[in-house]
């Protein structure tokens, strides 16, 4: 009875893709995203960059943090491309990219790979954010070709 | 709960003790039967009361974390006897959608799920990468496949034991590029446990004593976009430390039970282990390194990729096929007069990394 339960309350969720829910760490760069932005995390004390972010500097657990705005650019670092889409929600989409890509103030995000052609997708390919927009509202960072 | 009763019950026979004499348990997760608190339930439902109770949650090092917690408990004096139990019944319990769909969620909510994350497809990143840096061929992650099946014919309770070619695996569904249908692991029902006890009870127990002689762990991220490394992960720290505490080699070695969730993990951890400098597994496996007969016959059982893979469970079948060989009863997979058995497993996205270097008394 409990596994019929908790059956149908997968399948539901699983059907609608997953959108970000933003936390008190996370705020500031979904955020810059809705203002089609790419936000990252700069140590003030240590003066090094990092991604995910957090309350704290990963690099020497002083800090303070600042919030910077990336210029966008980066590369591919590595990728792939999805022929079996891991819940119903993403079938429509596959095949689909999804790669590393190193971003030029030196931290990496996982984003789908838009707007390039599967075949012409290679390591180092020099890519730029792009935002899609969400079924919430929400504008989620992308990677797409540089123009 | 079940079937973890049942490899309960036959793992306590298997060490000639008493269900009375377990003072520990530890037990894993489940998916099929998910809870907090799984080692109370395991233990109620099988009525015992032990001195310690622990769950344990570390993905696919699940097993080999166990393994390094209870030689600690023992090792110490807290316990005399510690039960490690695992299991998880992921082909009939659940929806093969469901346990797709169940491992996805070990993406980040936030910065992977919204993206269309995939376990394979996590592991596909890293296939990627690592041909890039080091020549690794398709080819010879698929050998990686064709010998584990090799390995599970040779087993009777493996889940796939229809012979494979490398012509199967180049031809088997992509299911994240590069990775192949062949290239990744099984969904299975299973469990497996093991009873390790104190030193000092040995002279009560069967012969010959299988040994702990060394562990480790490492660990450098959770989720695959927050490495440091695609190339360079934590099992490079865990046999280290394991092989130091055993003061041994990895040329030491006659048997390996290595994690392999993906022909691209083996790959990538006999390398960072040392077996194989970096860029050399690939040309040795296709050459037999690795398979019965080899220089370092892996998986004897046929891993996760051909025996079965179990959740926890999977990794627990690497431990116990390590202890068949070290007994010498691994009949036609037995690898002749094995004395030392390495045993590796890992969690999350290359994340959890736990090795193990066993011997006979």
């Amino acid at each position: 009875m409990s596994e019929e339960k908790q059956s149908s309350k997968k399948d539901v969720s699983a059907s609608e893709r997953p959108v970000p829910v933003p936390n008190a760490d996370s705020r500031p760069y979904w955020d810059a995203a809705n203002h089609k932005s790419l936000a990252y995390q700069r140590c003030d004390a240590c003066g090094q960059v990092q991604f995910p972010p957090r309350g704290h500097c990963v690099h020497c657990h002083r800090g303070p943090l600042r919030w910077e705005t990336s210029a966008g650019r980066g590369e591919i670092h590595a990728f792939t491309v999805i022929h079996r889409a891991p819940t119903p929600a993403f079938r429509a989409a596959v095949p689909y990219a999804m790669a590393l890509v190193d971003f030029s103030e030196g931290f990496r995000l996982l984003l789908n790979v838009q707007g390039v052609a599967l075949a012409d997708l290679r390591i180092g390919l020099p890519v730029q954010v792009t935002f899609e927009e969400l079924s919430n509202g929400q504008w989620l960072p992308q990677a797409g070709p540089v123009s | 709960m079940s079937l973890h009763a049942t490899v309960a019950l036959g793992a306590v026979a298997d060490a000639g003790l008493q269900m009375s004499d377990v003072d520990g348990v530890l037990c894993a997760y489940s998916f099929t039967e998910p809870h907090i608190m799984l080692a109370s339930v395991f233990c109620e439902y099988m009525g015992i009361h032990p001195n310690v109770a622990t769950a344990i949650q570390a993905g696919g090092a699940t097993a080999c974390v166990m393994l390094m917690q209870a030689a600690a408990l023992v090792e110490s004096g807290v316990c005399k006897h510690v039960l490690c139990v695992t299991g998880d019944n992921r082909l009939t319990g659940m929806s093969r959608d469901r346990a797709v769909a169940a491992i996805a969620d070990v993406g980040h909510p936030q910065f992977e799920r919204p993206y269309g994350f995939s376990i394979p497809g996590a592991y596909a990143l890293v296939a990627q990468r690592y041909m890039h840096e080091y020549g690794a061929t398709l080819d010879q992650l698929g050998e990686i496949a064709v010998t584990a099946r090799r390995h599970a014919a040779l087993h009777p309770h493996a889940q796939m034991r229809q012979p494979m070619t490398l012509d199967d695996v180049r031809a088997s569904k992509v299911i994240a590029s590069p990775l192949r249908m062949l290239d990744c692991c099984l969904i299975s029902d299973g469990a497996a446990a093991i009873v390790v006890s104190a030193a000092t009870t040995a002279s009560a127990l069967r012969t010959p004593g299988i040994v702990v002689r060394g562990t480790g762990q490492g660990h450098t991220h959770e989720h695959i976009f927050a490495a440091p490394s695609l190339t360079s992960f934590g099992c490079a720290q865990s046999s280290a430390t394991a092989f130091a505490r055993a003061g041994m080699t990895p040329r030491d070695i006659a048997v390996a039970q290595i994690y392999d969730s993906f022909t691209i993990t083996l790959l990538v951890e006999l390398e960072s282990i040392g077996f194989f400098g970096k860029g050399e597994a690939g040309p040795a496996i296709a050459e037999g390194a690795i398979g019965l007969g080899g220089a370092l016959p892996c998986n004897t059982h046929g891993g996760l990729l051909s025996y079965g893979h179990s959740g926890a469970a999977g990794g627990m079948f690497h431990i116990v096929e390590a202890v068949q060989q070290l007994r010498g009863t691994a009949g036609a997979r037995q690898v002749p007069d094995a004395a030392t058995a390495f045993v590796h497993g890992d969690g999350g996205v290359l994340s959890c990394h736990c090795s193990i270097v066993l011997g006979r008394d």
